[in-house]
């Protein structure tokens, strides 16, 4: 049997709308239970106190928070720099031979790879072989290992998307190939670089595999970079998994997001206020 | 007037595809010459190689020279930025950067770290004035380039290179994207700028070349066909070739 047009384009119409539909069903379905079974145990206390650790799931997640703030500013700290610099030098300066096809095949490569691998290879490197033991530093520098090939993917994407005649305008006018890089291409790249930054931020507060073996787990205040702790999602796992407090691990669930929501829209902000601002308005 | 710039026995190769042949075009102080040809002739190619934009492209090879007051800008000592900031270019499309008016003048001067004791401020009004420009955007300087007209885009990509002080200005069919009324103020504006610079311009469009330029230069596969003083090519073309070109016959 044929279909009309009409009638294939009213049933496109509605598949389109049904996933539309459903997938934001699922989202604010998944977020609502969180905030439904969480909101209750929120309280200044469960902010501000210490959580008590081991079975018991007393306590509130100050610590947590902090060593979950320490730990991803210090991993984008690492990551951004390398990452960006990774991918200039692969699309700006590396040539195309064989070495640079087998760099970026592995990039991509590392990408897919789970984090818990991640997790053993900074276990073995960070935490046992240089003797960082088991500390935000190790849990950074792991997840930097995690994340840098996504911010390199990313970040190369949004250099390749820089037209063509905005780096011969900038030859032309005698700037060197740094400055092009510098001044025109980076300024156009940079709404992908936050985008990356973004990513690796959201997958930072996110990840738990590979802080599982690098990060310790300790409750207590993180006084340096070698101090253990853990994050607002590695506390959720300790949660659920080893105490009965359900309803604390619901609580952490919704300060995560409400983080995340947060981090997300102070980045948007700042880097519109920056290009408004290189742009002209 | 004195030659300002001139190619001897110029060719050029992308990979093995030879795109120019043995080209030999000398170009005249405070003079406009037009370089006209058929699609894929080699004009762009050959434009381009005189301020040595065709450098960024991988894979080619350039053989013979080019002069710019009598020093081989392909000398092996040749330094590439400084020939750039020589000889500016203006593009087929208006490129101006995603940045204020007042930032996109400013670049030039600002990369090369050298104003001379000249405010920034000065150059950027110098340059906008005398791309006939200034009076157009002088209240909005802080405004972004992109959303000026693409007339006014393209007079901001001549100040632009203004602003680098160069002596010689490449065109590459500035006006094939712009509307007629567009494009007779760029004409206007490259008869003040002449009195200055040498200009050379690569052009699609025959009356163009015949309304602004002095010298005219026609490739056809590669090869300078014929090169001379405007009126004669266009009056009395001494090739066949030119003579076809120029009356229509094809192109």
């Amino acid at each position: 049997m044929r279909l009309s047009p009409k009638t294939t384009q009213k049933l496109a119409w509605v598949a389109i709308w049904g996933s539309g539909v459903i997938t934001i069903f699922i989202l604010l379905f998944i977020v609502g239970y969180v905030f439904a079974n969480g909101v209750s145990s929120l309280s200044w206390d469960f902010l501000f106190m210490q959580p008590a650790g081991g079975l018991s799931g007393e306590g509130g997640i100050s610590t947590v928070i902090v060593c979950t703030i320490y730990l991803v500013l210090l991993t984008i700290a690492i990551v951004t720099p390398l990452g960006v610099g990774a991918a200039i030098y692969l699309s700006e300066y590396a040539s195309d031979n064989w070495i640079t096809r087998l760099a970026r095949y592995g990039v991509e490569t590392l990408a897919g790879v789970p984090s818990i691998i991640f997790g053993l290879f900074g276990f073995a490197l960070f935490v046992t072989v240089l003797h960082f033991n088991f500390s935000i530093l190790s849990g950074s520098l792991t997840l930097a290992c995690l994340l840098l090939p996504t911010m390199i993917c990313v970040t190369e994407e949004s250099i390749k998307i820089v037209p063509r005649a905005q780096r011969e305008a900038s030859l032309a006018l005698g700037a060197t190939k740094w400055q092009t890089i510098r001044h025109v291409v980076l300024p156009a790249a940079l709404p992908g670089i936050i985008t990356g930054i973004i990513l690796c931020v959201g997958r930072a507060v996110g990840e738990t595999a590979c802080l599982y073996v690098t990060l310790g787990g300790s409750a207590a205040m993180p006084t340096s970079l070698l101090s253990g702790g853990r994050t607002l999602s590695l506390h959720l796992y300790y949660l659920a998994m080893d105490t009965r407090a359900f309803d604390k691990a619901m609580a952490t669930g919704v300060i995560l997001i409400l983080i995340i929501i947060i981090i997300n829209t102070l980045t948007n902000w700042l880097s519109q206020r920056y290009m408004a601002r290189v742009r002209g308005t | 007037m004195g030659i300002k710039m001139q190619t001897s026995s110029l060719s050029f190769y992308y990979g093995e595809k030879q795109a120019l042949a043995n080209v030999s075009l000398k170009f005249r102080e405070q003079e406009i010459t037009a370089l006209i040809g058929p699609s894929g002739c080699g004009k762009s190619t050959f434009l381009r190689t005189l301020n040595r934009m065709n450098d960024t492209i991988p894979h080619t090879r350039l053989e013979g020279e080019v002069l710019l007051d009598n020093q081989n800008i392909y000398a092996p000592d040749a330094d590439v930025v400084a020939v750039r900031k020589k000889v500016g270019m203006v593009f087929q499309q208006p490129n101006p950067f995603p940045k204020s008016v007042f930032n996109n003048v400013a670049f030039g001067p600002r990369m090369s770290g050298n104003n001379q004791g000249v405010s920034l401020d000065e150059v950027v009004e110098g340059s906008l004035r005398a791309a006939a420009l200034w009076d157009e955007v002088k209240d909005s300087l802080h405004k972004s380039g992109l959303v000026l007209s693409g007339g006014q885009q393209q007079r901001l990509c001549i100040a632009r290179v203004l602003a680098i002080e160069p002596e010689v200005i490449l065109m590459d069919e500035p006006c094939s994207a712009l509307d007629p009324i567009a494009t007779l103020k760029i004409e206007e504006l490259m008869q003040e700028l002449k009195k200055k610079y040498t200009i050379i311009i690569v052009t699609h469009n025959m009356q163009q070349a015949a309304r602004v330029s002095q010298w005219t230069g026609f490739f056809l596969m590669g090869e300078l066909v014929e090169y001379g003083i405007t009126r004669d090519i266009f009056t009395n073309p001494q090739n066949k070739k030119t003579e076809g070109y120029i009356t229509g016959r094809f192109g």
